[in-house]
């Protein structure tokens, strides 16, 4: 009898599919990028080989900075694939929702821990959002999905990250997403100290730049 | 028009167009007649705007009425665009708004222009829940409906699609004229490119930044290194790819069936092309507004005050001045369960 072919399609993301393979004895991701039909096919190769080649550094580089990413095995920049580690564990937009406040409130601080070290190392996530953050049985939060970020270490880089972060609360979990960007930003603070103000104050700059706030009471 | 059939008649005054549109209560447009500020140079000045629809309501209002067959007695109430927009813009309109409503004796309910634009794509399309993709002139944003509002999944972090398109349109020259608006003169240009000029490409997360390439492509033209059609069809497809990609992540991430394109930049083909493809990758359906209810307009500010005074809103005049900053995802919409 044939095998069965040993990968199971975990995810189809947008812009990625993710399988689980079995790889010298353990279990992995291969994350590919499939090429997009809606653009020119040169500007497509080059925007999935830019991230692929990207995505790997970039969770290394975290990864030195204590922030937990999945170990990379492999990168096949030319059919745009990634091999890493299989993260057990859960999404943390599903585990949200679900648990009382306190917990909340923790798990919040964390991450802005996670992200303090991660732009304090240089590193700018790009797509911060609870989908991207995978929580283990032991309690520990890994990164993933690190494909838009970059190297940047400049206050406008760090306060578009923590408005992503800020606005992917808002639109999934605007029930109680005020209070966990707080704690987001208390945590990130606990790690920047006196260079999170400034970033703190870029959000506030980048949500005032016309199309994020709502009618400014007229100053007289 | 049957007899006693309910009406209400709305006026757009966001930027620089003046428009006054007449919808039934069932959802008929009868009327959609605008007038539009051309400026002698550069772009939108505001005042000047404002002086121009100022100048132009009688005319506008008065060829709605006609063309709807409507008497001013038989309307039942008067929209408005509140905001977001143009100060001076907005202060003209709301300012016929409350006239005829005072005049008239009948409600007034100011509605937000970036939830008009959804409602009437919703209204000439069939959409129920789509995601969608709003790029005008000064807006561009992903949204989708969940629990009382349209929530905002991606925007621009700096400047919106339309505006990227007309800056680039006038460095190289071109010229807005009557029924040929900045933007088709570039799509034109844009389908005789055939080189694919490597620009800045800027996404992150659900947000798009365009003032790097705005300012790469407007560099390259003053080099004249490149063909003008190249840089206009590279500029569309780098700016387009980048919405139509948040479009795509914010479709992943609902779950949602519908594709919606709505706004002045709808009626762009090459823009519609690349939505149509991501929505059929994923089994959803592709809705674009019809042309005429693409750029701003009055009928669909009268459509979405009827869906907002069925549903128990209105706005008392003192509670009438306009809303410059009024985000999409600070209005509740009852209508939608
Ligand atoms: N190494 C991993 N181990 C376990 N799960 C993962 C891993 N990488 C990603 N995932 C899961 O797959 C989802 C999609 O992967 P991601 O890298 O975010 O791709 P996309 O660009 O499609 O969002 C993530 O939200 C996460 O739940
Ligand atoms: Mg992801």
């Amino acid at each position: 009898m044939d095998k069965v072919d040993p990968q199971t399609l975990l995810k189809k993301g947008a812009e990625a599919s993710l399988f689980l393979k079995s790889w010298h004895g353990r279990k992995v991701i291969v994350k590919t990028r499939f090429p997009k039909r809606y653009r020119p096919t040169e500007l497509d190769a080059k925007i999935r080989s830019y991230r692929t080649a990207h995505e790997p550094q970039l969770m290394h580089e975290a990864k030195r900075a204590g922030v937990p990413t999945p170990t990379i095995f492999l990168v096949d920049t030319k059919n745009a694939a990634i091999t890493m580690e299989f993260v057990e564990g859960k999404q943390l937009k599903q585990v949200l929702p679900h648990i009382p406040r306190k917990e909340q409130q923790e798990l919040c601080a964390e991450i802005g821990v996670l992200i303090g070290k991660m732009h304090r190392s240089g590193v700018v996530h790009g797509d911060l959002t609870t989908s991207n953050m995978i929580l283990t049985e032991e309690g520990k939060i890994f990164l993933v999905d690190f494909g838009l970020g970059e190297k940047n270490r400049e206050v406008e880089a760090r306060g578009v990250d923590l408005h992503l972060m800020k606005r992917a609360l808002q639109s999934t979990h605007y029930q109680f997403a005020e209070d966990c960007f707080k704690h987001v930003l208390k945590g990130y603070a606990s790690v920047l100290g006196e260079d999170a103000e400034k970033v703190f104050e870029k959000i506030r700059e980048i949500e005032r730049r016309g199309r994020y706030v709502d009618e400014r009471k007229q100053a007289n | 028009m049957k007899p006693d059939e309910q009406c209400c008649l709305g006026v757009e005054s966001t930027a620089d167009d003046f428009g006054v549109g007449i919808a039934t209560f069932k959802g008929d447009i009868l009327a959609n007649a605008s007038s539009g500020y051309v400026p002698e140079e550069g772009g939108i000045h505001p005042r000047e705007a404002a002086r121009h629809h100022a100048e132009a309501a009688d005319k506008v209002l008065a060829e709605a009425l006609s063309t709807a067959g409507v008497k001013t007695k038989d309307l039942k109430l008067i929209a408005f665009a509140q905001g977001p927009g143009l100060g001076p813009c907005l202060r003209t309109g709301a300012t016929v708004a409350r006239a005829l409503a005072s005049y008239l004796d009948i409600p007034l309910v100011g509605v937000n222009h970036s939830v008009a634009h959804i409602e009437i794509g919703r209204l000439q399309t069939g959409a129920v829940d789509p995601v969608t993709l709003y790029v005008s002139g000064g807006n561009t944003l992903v949204s989708a409906f969940d629990a009382a509002r349209y929530r905002i999944f991606g925007e621009t972090l700096d400047i919106a699609l339309g505006n990227c398109l007309d800056v680039f349109a006038r460095e190289a020259g071109l010229k807005h004229k009557k029924g040929m608006p900045l933007g088709a003169a570039l799509e034109r240009l844009a389908a005789d490119g055939e080189k694919l000029v490597s620009l800045p490409y800027v996404v992150k997360g659900m947000d798009i930044s365009l003032s790097g390439l705005l300012t790469a492509a407007t560099t390259l033209l003053h080099k004249d290194e490149y063909r003008l059609e190249d840089l206009s069809y590279s500029l569309q497809e780098h700016a387009f790819a980048m919405v139509t990609e948040v479009t795509e992540r914010a479709l992943a991430h609902t779950e949602k069936h519908e594709v919606l394109l709505t706004g002045g930049v709808a009626a762009n083909k090459r823009l519609q092309e690349m939505l149509r493809s991501v929505a059929e990758e994923h089994d959803t359906k592709f809705n674009v507004v019809p042309r005429q209810f693409a750029t701003d307009n009055g009928a669909m500010i009268a459509w979405t005050g009827v869906l907002a005074y069925t549903h128990g809103l209105a706005t008392p005049v003192k509670e009438s001045f306009v809303k410059l900053r009024w985000r999409l995802d600070k209005v509740d919409v009852p209508w939608i369960k």
